[in-house]
């Protein structure tokens, strides 16, 4: 029986220490800065064993019952700790109020294990044996935890898995030990139900676990995914609610199907309805199909070329129904070429010239991005506009991101552009920004295409005006060897989100 | 309750523990293997072959071989350097040997389905007005587009993008590699001063008239003000100040060990000074202090200056031998193709390889060659799926672990224009912990898997992921790699000697200046070209 006892005291060391190190190892993905991470999570985590054992001195009776509650608590709470952080991490205020909680509740229930197994087992061996015992079998217990979390856990399980798996051994040791003392457990069956309870429980996270992280995933949309896929450049999310189709990139919004087309006309009919003999377009990104919607409303133009790096993303937008409807079958149109290349790679081996660009890259958030809206860049797409020629930029927020939106305005008058910026409302985006550049001065058109919901002759020339809180004094032109666009880009933007 | 039996048995103990303890064995040996067969690569550059040639030698062929006006020996940048000087003079009749398959000495770079990488130096700094062959070199090649108010305009695709560098140290990746983070007021002080002095020593000219620490070195002045600063080592020239910041000296000898390949109580301190006061290259489109670099580093130089003397190299022409007669010198070729030996003539020759080797080669050369020390270096280009960044963290050109031995690593397709997320990264490290003989023997010993496992042990320290993203490791092991400037070495009663010429007979190497640097190399290279010029007409 002892013998039992003592390699329930390996088990619960071994589960223990792993919980430890779950913890650990979630708070400094979670959070970063892993020395910290851990040596609080240590910390506390051991401080509440001591609070645990001290504790034990409380109870007086039922030992054996007590100690199997004991164990199917530990096994629920620090099986499905992995689980519940990350389920909480998106949306909890206080994140590590929580992570500390459950940190503090498993470390009390696993202090209070190995004083109640000791005062079970005091009877029936010598005091300085059972103390060498129990120690003896509990340490060798962490050893094996620490090996075998990092080498077979953590590589083959996964932080989720490697919880609930631990959680189950904890509540099969309470299932065994109800085994063994089963005469001398009052109210055995009622336990014994929750334990397996407990077991089943566990289990079923762990072969969910795959499906729990996507929906934890899933949390941080607003509303229902209902497509998403890692490529090799990007992570691309589809949600959708009744009437609104969102696309996220790496979790930025790309747009809502809501009020995109405030978004894509004032991109393309600002400067494309002021060249009515342009024949041929060069969109760089815009994947989506959308930009393309608007330009195929111009029966003058003959010819659309859209570069965009990613294949899936061109593929989903010429094959999803749903969002073919949005696009209105841009991509399938015989005027439109698709070709997925680097942008800046395309542009200096493409020898074609183009009277209307439509630049829609991400934002630069990134410094392979930032290249994008480079001086060097921007030499590059001169050679290939004709000499009446127009290009639009977007350009982030005005609002949000000032000296960024500057930025791009003053990179391009640097390569000889005149610049025209101009801005408008987009409800789920904010207040958006483009940059029409020109070889000559820019009128504005005096007709746009039948059927704009947004752009129109009236509402046009008030896009040009910027009050005082969009503009930025001085700012440095973006070139390849300062970046300096990331790194207004990435100031602001944080400084805003915070 | 039944607890009749209760001693767990010291069998039952044992057995288990034995058990568990060879269970986790096998799982970590597994693991192990797992990871180590996951990528292919090996020691690259050991020219094993030519050892066997050598032992054969007496039982090849030997042939009478044409005669040219000059005979280059070496292709490494000062060799080929010579070659572009005589090429552009409109000088037709020379050949340039090379021993191995590749030109391009420690240059050498590599290339594969991912990108192409350096395999040693990968960067030149803007070159200052008086590195004019640099300057007229970079004309040429379109790495200098034209010139505004007097300041060069650089090609952009060659400027060094953003971000340059970054450093891990106190927990945190920081920009650049001067230590920022948690400094006290006294180590803040201490680095200005220490750049204020630096400063002061870029303006600084010599009794002479000329600049204090130029670029090339032969004309810097020879005022005894500065040239006492090569008697001490740049630890001790630190000491005389009293600086003391850990951080700064940190600092001044990973900039030391990098350029050098030795660390800075080792060096002269006026190479250490040299180091920092000679670069005052400016731009008209870029800093001061950016860097010229390609994805194979100064590999592609190499490239551009083959691609302008290709007609006279030969490859393959190991030179075994060179006498000098009284009309004409005899160069005595291994080619180690057709296992040959070919005897050519020459009216002058240009001796572009290391010294150290001259006494093997040179009949009756009479300098004595034990001052010249070279640090033997590792380079490892590691080819990766993708970069395992974390959150937040950005790649730099040039990335850099406070805490290794090594030097950090440069990301091969920084340069790119394209999102690639495939890339090279290369890893160096100067083997200075002992003696460069000693060291050299070490290296020796090691196998790839060593190496291999020393390259990534280190890089997981800071990129725990790591291993699982590489397809490719492979190693170049450098037994001389540069030479070593130690005290007295520049400026010591050896310099005339190691610069003049031998009869007919030129020599062209940084071992001349002390320091290897691309600039230096191709300065001795034109210098000498320069001298059979003269010599001829």
């Amino acid at each position: 029986m002892s013998f039992v006892l003592l390699l329930s005291v390996f088990i619960i060391a071994t589960c223990g220490l792993i919980y430890e190190l779950i913890a650990g190892a979630l708070a400094s993905y979670l959070l970063g800065d892993s020395v910290t991470q851990f040596s609080t999570i240590i910390g506390v985590y051991l401080f509440s064993m001591g609070i645990g054992s001290y504790l034990s001195k409380f109870i007086h009776r039922n030992l054996i019952g007590f100690f199997v509650r004991v164990e199917i608590l530990v096994g629920l709470v620090g099986g499905s700790s992995a689980a519940i952080l990350f389920l909480a991490f998106e949306s909890v205020e206080s994140f590590r109020v929580l992570l500390y909680s459950l940190v503090s509740l498993t470390g009390i229930l696993v202090g209070i294990e190995i004083p109640i197994l000791m005062r079970i087992l005091q009877n029936q061996m010598d005091f300085k044996d059972l103390v060498s015992r129990v120690f003896t079998v509990d340490y060798i217990g962490a050893l094996m935890a620490s090996l075998l979390f990092p080498l077979v856990l953590m590589p083959y399980l996964g932080l989720m898995k490697s919880g609930f798996f631990f959680g189950a051994l904890n509540v099969s040791v309470a299932l065994w030990t109800l085994h063994y003392f089963k005469e001398s457990i009052p109210a055995m069956r009622s336990l014994r139900a929750l334990a397996i309870g407990a077991l089943i429980f566990l289990v079923l996270g762990f072969s969910m676990a795959d499906e729990i992280l996507s929906f934890a995933e899933s949390l941080s949309y607003r509303d229902k995914v209902i497509y998403s896929k890692t490529t090799q450049y990007q992570r691309l999310v589809l949600t959708k609610t009744k009437n609104d189709v969102r696309l996220y990139l790496n979790g930025n919004l790309q747009f809502s199907s809501a009020d995109e087309y405030r978004y894509h006309e004032s991109l393309v009919h600002v400067g494309l309805a002021a060249l009515p003999e342009a024949k041929s377009v060069l969109i760089l990104g815009g994947g989506d199909g959308l930009a393309a919607r608007e330009v195929l409303k111009y029966p003058n133009i003959e010819s659309v070329t859209l570069v965009d790096l990613d294949p899936l993303m061109t593929k989903i937008f010429s094959a999803n129904e749903e969002l073919v409807n949005l696009n209105k079958g841009s991509l399938q149109s015989p005027k439109l070429k698709v070709i997925n290349q680097d942008a800046f790679i395309w542009l200096r081996q493409s020898p074609d010239t183009y009277d209307y660009v439509i630049i829609d890259f991400p934002d630069p958030s990134n410094y392979s991005i930032g290249k994008l809206y480079s001086n060097t860049f921007y030499r590059e797409l001169k050679k290939r506009m004709s000499p009446g020629g127009m290009v639009v930029v977007q350009s982030t927020s005005p609002y949000v991101a000032k000296n960024a939106f500057w930025c791009v305005v003053k990179t391009l008058e640097s390569e000889g552009f005149v610049t025209n910026p101009y801005h408008v409302y987009v409800p789920s985006f904010g207040e958006w920004g483009f940059i029409l550049g020109t070889f000559q001065p820019f009128t504005l058109a005096t007709r746009y295409p039948e059927l704009l919901k947004f752009v129109s002759v009236e509402s046009v020339p008030s896009m040009f005006i910027f009050p005082a809180d969009m503009k930025a004094p001085e700012v440095e032109v973006n070139k390849l060897n300062n970046q300096s666009l990331v790194r207004y880009f990435e100031a602001e933007w944080s400084h805003y989100l915070e | 309750m039944n607890f009749s039996n209760l001693k767990i048995s010291r069998r039952w103990f044992l057995k288990s523990g034995l058990i568990g303890t060879s269970l986790l064995a096998a799982v970590g040996l597994w693991r192990y293997r797992q990871s180590h067969r996951s990528w292919s690569g090996s020691i690259q550059g050991a020219n094993h072959k030519l050892g066997h040639l050598l032992r054969d030698l007496p039982s090849y062929p030997r042939e009478q071989g044409p005669h040219h006006s000059v005979l280059i020996v070496g292709g490494g940048v000062s060799g080929l350097s010579a070659a572009w000087w005589l090429q552009k003079k409109n000088f037709k009749d020379f050949v340039l040997l090379e021993m191995d398959e590749e030109v391009g000495g420690n240059s050498r770079s590599g290339k594969n389905s991912v990108s192409a990488y350096p395999w040693g130096a990968h960067y030149v700094p803007l070159p200052s007005e008086t590195a004019h062959t640099v300057r007229e070199l970079f004309e040429e090649l379109g790495v200098i587009k034209g010139y505004k108010n007097k300041q060069p305009i650089y090609n952009e695709y060659y400027l060094c993008s953003d971000p340059e560098e970054r450093l891990f140290v106190n927990g945190n990746w920081q920009e650049g590699h001067i230590p920022q983070v948690a400094l006290s007021a006294d180590q803040k002080r201490q680095y200005q001063e220490f750049f204020q002095e630096i400063n002061r020593l870029k303006k600084q000219t010599g009794k002479d008239g000329k600049p204090a620490f130029t670029i090339p070195i032969a004309l810097s002045s020879q005022d005894p003000e500065f040239l006492k600063w090569d008697t001490i080592t740049f630890q001790k020239w630190m000491e005389s100040y009293q600086w003391d910041s850990e951080y700064l000296h940190w600092y001044v000898n990973y900039c030391c060990r990098d350029d050098f390949g030795a660390p800075y109580d080792q060096v002269s301190a006026w190479a250490g000074i040299h180091y920092f006061a000679s670069r005052s290259g400016e731009a008209a489109n870029a800093d001061s202090d950016t860097v010229l670099t390609w994805p194979e580093g100064n590999g592609w130089l190499v490239q551009k200056l083959e691609e302008k003397v290709q007609s006279h190299v030969r490859k393959n022409s190991f030179v075994i031998g060179i006498k000098q007669h009284k009309q004409k010198t005899e160069v005595e070729i291994l080619d180690t193709k057709n296992k040959t030996i070919q005897v050519w003539t020459a009216d002058q020759v240009i001796f572009a390889a290391p010294r150290f080797i001259a006494k093997r080669v040179i009949a009756d050369f009479a300098q004595n060659t034990d001052s010249y020390e070279y640090s033997p270096w590792l380079v490892a280009n590691i080819t990766l799926k993708k970069f395992p960044l974390q959150k937040g963290e950005h790649l730099a050109w040039d990335n850099v672990n406070y805490y290794s031995r090594s030097l950090g690593y440069v990301v091969a397709t920084h340069q790119n224009l394209s999102t690639q997320s495939a890339t090279v990264i290369s890893y160096y490290k100067p083997l200075d912990e002992d003696t460069p003989s000693a060291m050299r023997k070490m290296a020796l010993q090691k196998n790839y898997d060593e190496w291999a496992f020393e390259v990534v042990t280190d890089l997981q320290a800071r990129h725990p992921e790591i291993a699982e993203q590489i397809q490719n490791l492979d190693v170049w092991i450098w037994g001389h790699g540069m030479i070593i400037p130690r005290p007295g070495f520049i400026w010591g009663k050896e310099q005339a000697l190691r610069q003049a010429s031998v009869g007919r007979l030129h020599f062209a190497h940084t071992d001349m200046s002390g320091i290897s640097i691309f600039e230096e190399a191709q300065y001795w290279g034109v210098e000498a070209a320069k001298k059979c010029l003269n010599t001829l007409s």
